[in-house]
This record gives structure tokens, sequence and C-alpha cells, in this order.
């Protein structure tokens, strides 16, 4: 397992390479990027910042991950997400997770990233030619979760 | 008791303030927040009934009928936007 928060980028390539390596027991990897748009809310995006609350970030990060790992049978997790000053284009998040077949990797990549969504303390601020920003939760996250019955 | 009560993102900035040491002689999360209320200005207008805010006591999210610890560190921020 892997999860770190960092201001540096990272490279999705690099993250399965180092999660098959050396390994055959893996028979997939489902992978999610999430990118920083150039435009939200009605208008457009120049750049933004990502608040977290240290300690606590790494904590819920790995309490979603054990989460996940007590519905479906997991053989590696990664976890990237970034903080700091992100332009349009640059990749925010990365869940990679490695499982005998597809069906665990697909579910437990789309729950973790739903968990996050709405439990990882991670707040965005938005510059636009309007001026900064706070990005507002959706009330749609808060539904995507809820699918999963979170404890 | 004596807590340790963190802000972050947009009520840091409307509160002004990151980090404080309180004197709390209340008992819940809800008890804490009525007695960061009760300072009015944008601390009662952040922190009025129907307003979406969280709180987290120790680094665990909990409803505001939490019991708060000695010394615990509470985190009141608004909902999260990450990912």
């Amino acid at each position: 397992m892997k999860i770190v928060v960092q201001s540096e980028a990272f490279d999705l390539g690099a993250e399965v390479d180092a999660m098959r390596r050396g390994r055959t027991d893996i028979g997939a990897i489902a992978s999610f990027v999430g990118l920083a748009r150039d435009y939200n809310a009605g208008s457009g995006v120049q750049a933004m910042t990502l608040e977290h609350y240290p300690g606590m970030t790494e904590k819920a990060l790995a309490a979603l991950v054990e989460e996940a790992k007590s519905r479906w049978a997991l053989l590696d997790v990664t976890v990237i997400h970034r903080i700091g000053r992100l332009l349009p284009g640059d990749p925010i998040v990365l869940v990679a997770v490695a499982s005998q077949h597809r069906g665990e990797a697909f579910a437990a990549c789309e729950f973790i990233m739903d968990y996050l969504k709405t439990r990882a303390p991670f707040w965005k601020k938005e510059a636009t030619p309007e001026g900064e920003r706070w990005v507002d939760a959706r009330a749609s996250d808060d539904a995507a979760a809820a699918r999963w019955n979170l404890p | 008791m004596k807590l340790r009560v963190l802000y972050f993102a947009r009520l840091r900035e409307r509160f002004g303030v990151a980090e404080e040491a309180l004197d709390f002689a209340g008992v819940t999360a809800a008890d804490l927040v009525a007695q960061l209320r009760s300072r009015g200005d944008v601390w009662a207008e952040e922190l009025a009934a129907g307003r979406a805010f969280r709180v987290a006591v120790n680094q665990d999210l909990v409803a505001l009928d939490a019991p708060l610890p000695e010394h615990a560190e509470v985190a009141i921020f608004p909902p999260v936007t990450g990912g």
C-alpha cells in the first residue's frame, strides 16, 4: 500500500509499473487520475490551490484504503493526492488498485474516489478572472458516496 | 477543560485565525460551536444553524453530539472539496 500527500507531480505509468514489479499474481489494475480543469461553475479557472489538514489527511486516506480492503480482495492500492498550487491540466489525484480480477479493481477504485471526495480533508481555492474563490462541495459527491453505505 | 481548536480553508480566512487554545466548559461539539457562535459577527454568521461545516475531534469526523475529551484537538472546516 502506498498513500502519499505531496506537492510534486506524479506519473501514472511509473506508479503502475511499481505496483506490478516483481509479482505475477496480479490480474487487473484499475486506475483513476483527476485533473485540474480550466473551467468551473461558470467561469474560467487560471490556477487552483489545494489546502489540507496535515495529520488528519493521512489518517483519513489510510482509513478509506482499509475500508476498501475490507470490502474487496485487493492485492495493492496506491493513493497520491497533491497539495499546493496547480494549473489547468495538472494531475491532482491518483488512485490505482490491483486485484486478481477486474471487478474488484474497478469497484474499489471508484469507491476510494467517492470516499475521498467526501471524507478526506482537502479544500480547493480557484483563481478566476473575477478573483479567488473557495470551491463549494457538491451534493452529487455526497450522493455518489452514499451509494456505498459508508459507515 | 482545555481544547486546541483549528480552522481550515474558508473558515480560517473568515475568522482570521488558524488555531487557538480555548477554555471550554461544555460537553459536546455542539456546545463548542455554540460558544464560538456567541462571539457574534462572522462567527455567528458562519456557524449559524443550517450552515454547512464539519467538525473533527482528534482528526476523526464526528457528529455535533459527540463529547469532547480533555485536551482534544478539534477542527472546524467547510465540507471537503478534494479529489
